[in-house]
């Protein structure tokens, strides 16, 4: 299944630096993130836009994961020959990764 | 115990004026605010103002502001805002202005001036963190270096009793924490105190994203009435969990699932959100759904503030040509990739590198490069697509030739093309530099209409 059936995400950017929250619906769906979505997962999924290193940050309180995505091709928002210049749209290709259906 | 009601009524710039009038009308506010500055737009203010002394304010101050002020005034509401931009005097005036013509005596207008630090970045010799260079390096291409400012000085402009302040480049948040500030008289350094403000700010400074706007996902997420999407309240005690709210009837949704994705909106390391007022915690936070459109937040933090100042450089970097057209029906996508190598190859031979033209199919690989490999086969081919070329130029002129180049198509280029269109703008950079607290004297201007 994709992330989507379990969780929800929101884009933002900071000149070169992209962050994507990753949220579980139900709480109790946070370790199945936590143990699917690693950083280098989403560093492997956004190779083709982003050079720089992903940082995941955990907040079990609120059941979200925060992945912060270094290195932006085309130099951020104000330089970027890209559509998406703020990539506010990535959030939705984050949320098209699959996890395995069957693992509580 | 007292609570401050808080609004945002605007997120940027260009956002929507009526959600802001319903807030002052029926939100039984004590604060509305207006964050109005994105990191560029100053920048773009600043080249306004070169063109117009009297320029480079936010282009929509006189028309927010005629909407508003009315009924902000009856009810004793003060307005707190950065859509001073480049030139917050300026800006003064023309609220000044707005509030004489709507027969508005007594009305107190505070202007906080002192972001602006082009000059000190150059006598410093300070160094743009990107380039590794000192800013004076930039030189002519230099537009604006601004210096994101905190609280302080609008808590002293709602101590003089200031009706409206009107600010430049202050830090988003910090047009939240100084209203809080004033209210509960908390000091400059309880950082536990400013830390949990900060979230308040956090929340609301993008108005409409915390009530439902930049969520809805039918099916899955799901709002009613964004046609007519209400702005965000804060109810705020001195102390305990604090209240993100809406008003009654208006359209959106404000419940745990739209408050966490605001709560990381723009976040890198949630427990060290650097403002100039603290560094805010928000690794804690705790959310509770009170039902009704009402979520309650507790457990934000904070510890001792940053020593320097951000400050936010903005300089000319070129221009970007642009130019689309459109291809529809059988084989629309072969086509479309002609067209983008054929203009592709016509820029390089009228000298533009390679490594500064971009090609997109909207519709098939504009916004998800990473997918763009495998489309094809995993997907029918679309019926129609929209091909972008995109060009960073050093001049003008040879920006425009990428647009000239799309259009040439419709003669010059495969079958069918139509719906051309051509664009050029000046590419405004920002970069970063710090500057010490100390060198950066901020000063109120206080005026009774």
């Amino acid at each position: 299944m994709t992330l989507r059936r379990i969780s929800h995400a929101r884009s933002g950017d900071k000149g070169t630096t992209i962050n994507i929250s990753l949220i579980a619906y139900d709480a109790r769906d946070y370790p199945r993130l936590a143990r699917h979505v690693t950083a280098d997962r989403v560093k492997a999924r956004f190779a083709a836009i982003v050079s720089g290193d992903v940082v995941r940050y955990e907040l079990p309180a609120i059941g979200a994961l925060n992945f912060v995505l270094s290195g932006v091709d085309g130099g951020g928002v104000t330089r970027t020959l890209a559509l998406d210049a703020h990539g506010k749209s990535l959030s939705m290709a984050l949320l098209e990764m699959e996890i395995p259906d069957d693992d509580q | 115990m007292k609570t401050i009601r808080i609004g945002c009524g605007a997120g940027f710039s260009g956002d929507r004026i009526e959600p802001a009038v319903e807030l002052a009308t029926h939100g039984d506010l004590d604060y509305l605010i207006f964050e109005c500055l994105a990191e560029r737009t100053i920048a773009l203010a600043q080249q306004a103002k070169a063109r117009d002394p009297r320029g480079g304010y936010d282009p929509w101050l006189r028309e927010r502001l005629t909407a508003v002020l009315p009924v902000c005034a009856a009810r004793g509401i003060s307005i707190v805002t950065n859509m001073g931009a480049a030139n917050p005097l300026a800006a003064a005036d023309v609220v000044a202005d707005v509030a004489r013509a709507l027969g508005l005596a007594g009305l107190r207008i505070a202007t906080v001036t002192g972001d602006d630090v082009v000059d000190l970045v150059i006598a410093s010799r300070l160094v743009v963190v990107e380039s590794g260079e000192p800013v004076e390096a930039l030189g002519d291409r230099l537009v604006s270096a601004n210096a994101y400012i905190g609280a302080e000085p609008i808590v002293s402009a709602l101590a003089q009793g200031a009706n409206v302040v009107i600010t430049g480049r202050v830090a988003d948040p910090s047009l939240f924490v100084a209203p809080l500030v004033h209210a509960f008289g908390w000091r400059f350094d309880d950082w536990p105190a400013l830390g949990r403000a900060t979230l308040v700010g956090h929340l609301l400074e993008c108005a409409g994203q915390v009530t439902g706007g930049y969520f809805a996902d039918p099916g899955c997420k799901d709002v009613d009435g964004l046609e007519r999407l209400g702005f965000p309240i804060a109810e705020v005690p001195e102390h305990g969990p604090v209240t993100v709210t809406k008003v009654k009837g208006s359209g959106g949704r404000v419940t745990p699932t739209t408050c966490k994705e605001q709560l990381l909106y723009e976040i890198h390391d949630p427990s060290a959100y650097l403002t100039p007022d603290v560094v805010a915690d928000f690794s804690h936070v705790h959310i509770v759904d009170a039902g009704d459109d009402r979520v309650s937040l507790d457990g934000a933090s904070g510890r001792t503030r940053p020593d320097q100042l951000k400050v936010a450089i903005g300089y000319r970097d070129g221009y970007v040509g642009e130019g689309q057209i459109s291809y529809a029906g059988p084989g629309a996508m072969r086509r479309g990739e002609l067209a983008a190598r054929i203009v592709r190859e016509r820029l390089r031979a009228a000298g533009i590198a390679a490594a500064d033209i971009h090609c997109d199919l909207i519709g098939v690989n504009a916004l998800f490069a990473a997918r763009s490999e495998r489309l094809p086969t995993d997907r029918a081919e679309p019926c129609e697509v929209r091909v972008r070329v995109a060009a960073r130029t050093p001049s003008v002129e040879a920006a425009a030739r990428v647009g000239r180049e799309v259009e040439a198509l419709y003669t010059n280029g495969p079958a069918g093309g139509g719906g051309a269109t051509a664009s050029v703008r000046e590419v405004l950079s920002m970069a970063t530099t710090f500057v010490p607290r100390a060198l950066v004297a901020c000063a109120v201007r206080y005026e009774v209409i």
